[in-house]
């Protein structure tokens, strides 16, 4: 094979493979988005979930949850804690609040975030809207 | 050494060690606040050490990939660089921005870091491994752009070569697709798929490119094999790398709201990812065994070795273990995944590194080839020591991992993820020690860079 098989062919696989591989990706990413509307419950994306979204993020809650299956894996799993709490955004809203300052002894602790009302709200309408995205049945169950 | 400019190297690798350092030490942080919840708490919460591990983890293999590109790229141009004034600016740049988002990720909660930063007005932040301030993110794209730039020239000025061709291009695609790390849409599906043409694209794309390229550079040197050979085998490896690499995007797409299709499509080529990491194994042991010459640096051909199997293992090995779709279902984001993404980075990205480090390091410093045997010999106690460190940090995660998804998502009766979390503590216990033990062997390997003697040569062996 050694002979036979030369560096300007592996070359060419190369190159060719490649962008054949890159074009397809392409396509493919095009699709996506063309299909997205289907599944990723964009008419619920109201400006509260919005300002959810952005509250999700300048406190780094992927540093210890993770969401949809993707983030850290210190914390439970949130992308479905609002069917976990009962479809009960108060009781989400609840949980956060409570979270003491100094930590629970001996246990992973959560930052006490000290939001107000309206940023409770945004950040359990988030986790509502992201619960009621279409994910092909994952989680497996309720547990996240 | 050949070339007098490719001394700039040196910072960048001394540089890349000391915040290697600190990623080692946040990893013990957080190895033990798995196990004692309120370890630190609330001064450093578990998510800003995480961001301070990931975050210094990417910026040393970026000071790694770009050292190894000023040491490799004069050597293979066969002409100086373009400009080390260039270099050393960019290097004092990258260092002080990267220092001072470490010490914003620790100094200030995190809603306030994107704050003074201004978040709100070009809003990057708050990703997992994306965390850094949108002017960070800036002043990475700046120094990678000048860093491209000086190569860049060097290159057109000098010999062209498959390796400086196909480390280019590694590092032109790395600069191509951090820019999707400036995409923020506020619809989170798209967000996340988009997210991974940063994080997948990048490990399992183009930083292949980067490492077959080093690796290739150190065989030809080591092994004194025909160049003609190795090309041959990096342009097939590197074809498969991005043959089943891109359309492996995929194994990501499966639960985050996008098509189905993406369930058979991104098993399937995820699955042929490890055939690229198997070429690669077999191939640094075949050269190896057909050396034209005995090089006095055993401790670099070691690494080199070392680094094929390690990521072979980790990368395509674990990769394999969770890429199915069937099989992901239950393994998503548990600790699986921290298993496979511990010695996927240490065993291709960290010890590639680590292998350029050890084979110039020598000529960095002014010896003609290697270090003492002493030396040798204490690094390559550090290398045993920390891959096996690594090995069984991946082997307790894989333990919780295995026990996590049983519990949590596969038995009849789930339970909730915390209690999950008390009943398998004994194996993130086992995990801290195997990541005393990883501490440990990189002391030792720091260590050998301070052990003296006379220089090794092949007939002392
Ligand atoms: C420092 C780590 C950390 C950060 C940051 C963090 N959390 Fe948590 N979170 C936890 C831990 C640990 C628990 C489990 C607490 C317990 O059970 O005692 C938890 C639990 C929760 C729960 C309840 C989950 C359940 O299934 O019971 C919600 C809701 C939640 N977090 C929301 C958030 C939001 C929103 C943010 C960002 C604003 C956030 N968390 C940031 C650590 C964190
Ligand atoms: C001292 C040894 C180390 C310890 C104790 C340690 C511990 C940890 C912990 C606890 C996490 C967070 C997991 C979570 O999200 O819950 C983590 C994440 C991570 N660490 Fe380490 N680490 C160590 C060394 C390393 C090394 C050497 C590397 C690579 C070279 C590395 C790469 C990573 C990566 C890539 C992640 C993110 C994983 C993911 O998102 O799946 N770590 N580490
Ligand atoms: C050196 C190359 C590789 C590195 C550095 C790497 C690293 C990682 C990291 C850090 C993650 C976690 C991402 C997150 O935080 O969500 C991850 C996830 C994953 N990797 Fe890799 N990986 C590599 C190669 C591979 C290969 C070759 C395969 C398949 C054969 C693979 C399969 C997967 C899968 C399926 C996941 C998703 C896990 C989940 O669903 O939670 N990886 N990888
Ligand atoms: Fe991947």
């Amino acid at each position: 094979m050694a002979d036979r098989f030369t560096k300007s062919m592996a070359r060419n696989i190369y190159y060719g493979g490649s962008l054949f591989f890159i074009l397809l990706f392409i396509g493919l990413t095009w699709h996506t988005n063309e299909e997205m509307p289907k599944q990723d419950n964009r008419e619920n994306l109201t400006e509260s979930v919005i300002r959810g979204k952005n509250l999700w993020e300048v406190n780094n809650c992927i540093g210890c949850h993770t969401l949809l299956g993707e983030g850290a894996y210190f914390a439970p799993e949130l992308g479905n804690v609002y069917l976990r709490y009962g479809k009960s955004k108060e009781a989400i809203k609840g949980f956060i609040k409570s979270r003491p300052i100094n930590g629970i002894p001996g246990r992973r602790s959560m930052p006490q975030f000290g939001f107000d009302d309206q940023e409770l709200e945004d950040i359990a309408e988030f986790l509502k809207y992201t619960s009621e995205i279409d994910t092909l049945g994952w989680p497996p169950n309720i547990q996240g | 050494m050949k070339y007098t400019s490719q001394a700039v190297a040196k910072p960048y690798f001394i540089a890349a060690l000391a915040l290697f350092a600190g990623q080692i030490i946040f990893g013990l942080i957080m190895g033990l606040q798995y196990v004692m919840g309120d370890f630190l708490f609330p001064e450093i919460p578990f998510n800003a050490a995480r961001m301070v591990h990931t975050n210094l983890l990417i910026v040393w293999l970026l000071f790694g990939f770009m050292g190894s590109a000023y040491y490799l790229i004069p050597e293979e141009c066969e002409t100086e660089l373009y400009s080390p004034k260039l270099a050393l600016i960019m290097f004092w740049i990258f260092l002080v921005a990267g220092a001072l988002t470490i010490v914003g990720y620790l100094a200030m909660p995190y809603a306030t870091l994107a704050k003074v930063t201004g978040n709100e007005y070009f809003p990057t932040m708050g990703r997992e491994f994306l965390e850094q301030p949108t002017i960070t993110k800036i002043g990475i794209v700046i120094v990678i752009l000048a860093f491209l730039f000086n190569i860049g020239m060097t290159l057109l000025r000098g010999r062209k070569t498959v390796i400086t061709l196909v480390l280019m291009t590694g590092l032109i695609g790395l600069a191509v697709f951090f820019l999707f790390s400036f995409y923020l849409p506020d619809n989170l599906v798209k967000d996340k798929f988009y997210w991974w043409f940063v994080v997948h694209l990048w490990v399992e794309g183009v930083w292949e490119l980067i490492l077959g390229a080093l690796l290739a550079f150190v065989l030809i040197k080591v092994t004194g094999v025909d160049r003609e050979v190795i090309e041959k085998w990096l342009y097939v490896i590197v074809a498969m790398s991005l043959i089943t690499g891109i359309i492996g995007t995929g194994h990501h797409f499966f639960w985050i709201g996008t098509p189905a299709y993406w369930q058979p499509l991104g098993s399937i080529f995820s699955a042929l990812e490890p055939i690229p990491f198997f070429m690669m194994a077999v191939y640094a042991f075949n050269m190896v065994n057909q050396r034209k010459r005995e090089h006095p640096n055993k401790a670099a051909t070691l690494w080199a070795m070392g680094c094929a199997v390690m990521a072979f293992f980790g990368a395509g090995v674990w990769g394999f273990l969770h890429t199915l779709a069937p099989v992901n279902y239950f393994t998503h984001g548990t600790q699986i995944t921290a298993a496979h993404g511990h010695m996927a980075f240490f065993g291709a990205y960290a010890m590639i590194v680590m292998t350029i480090i050890s084979y110039a390091m020598p000529m960095l410093n002014g010896r003609k080839e290697a270090n003492s045997r002493k030396s040798q010999v204490v690094e390559m106690w550090g290398f045993w020591l920390m891959v096996s460190g690594m090995v069984f940090i991946t082997l307790f995660l894989t333990g919780a991992g295995v026990l996590q998804v049983w519990l949590q998502r596969f038995s009849d009766n789930p339970l909730p993820f915390m209690v999950v979390q008390d009943q398998i503590a004994v194996f993130y216990w086992l995990r801290e020690v195997a990541a005393v033990v990883f501490t440990l062997g990189f002391v030792v390997y720091i260590v050998s860079f301070f052990v003296k003697g006379e220089e090794a040569t092949i007939n002392a062996s």
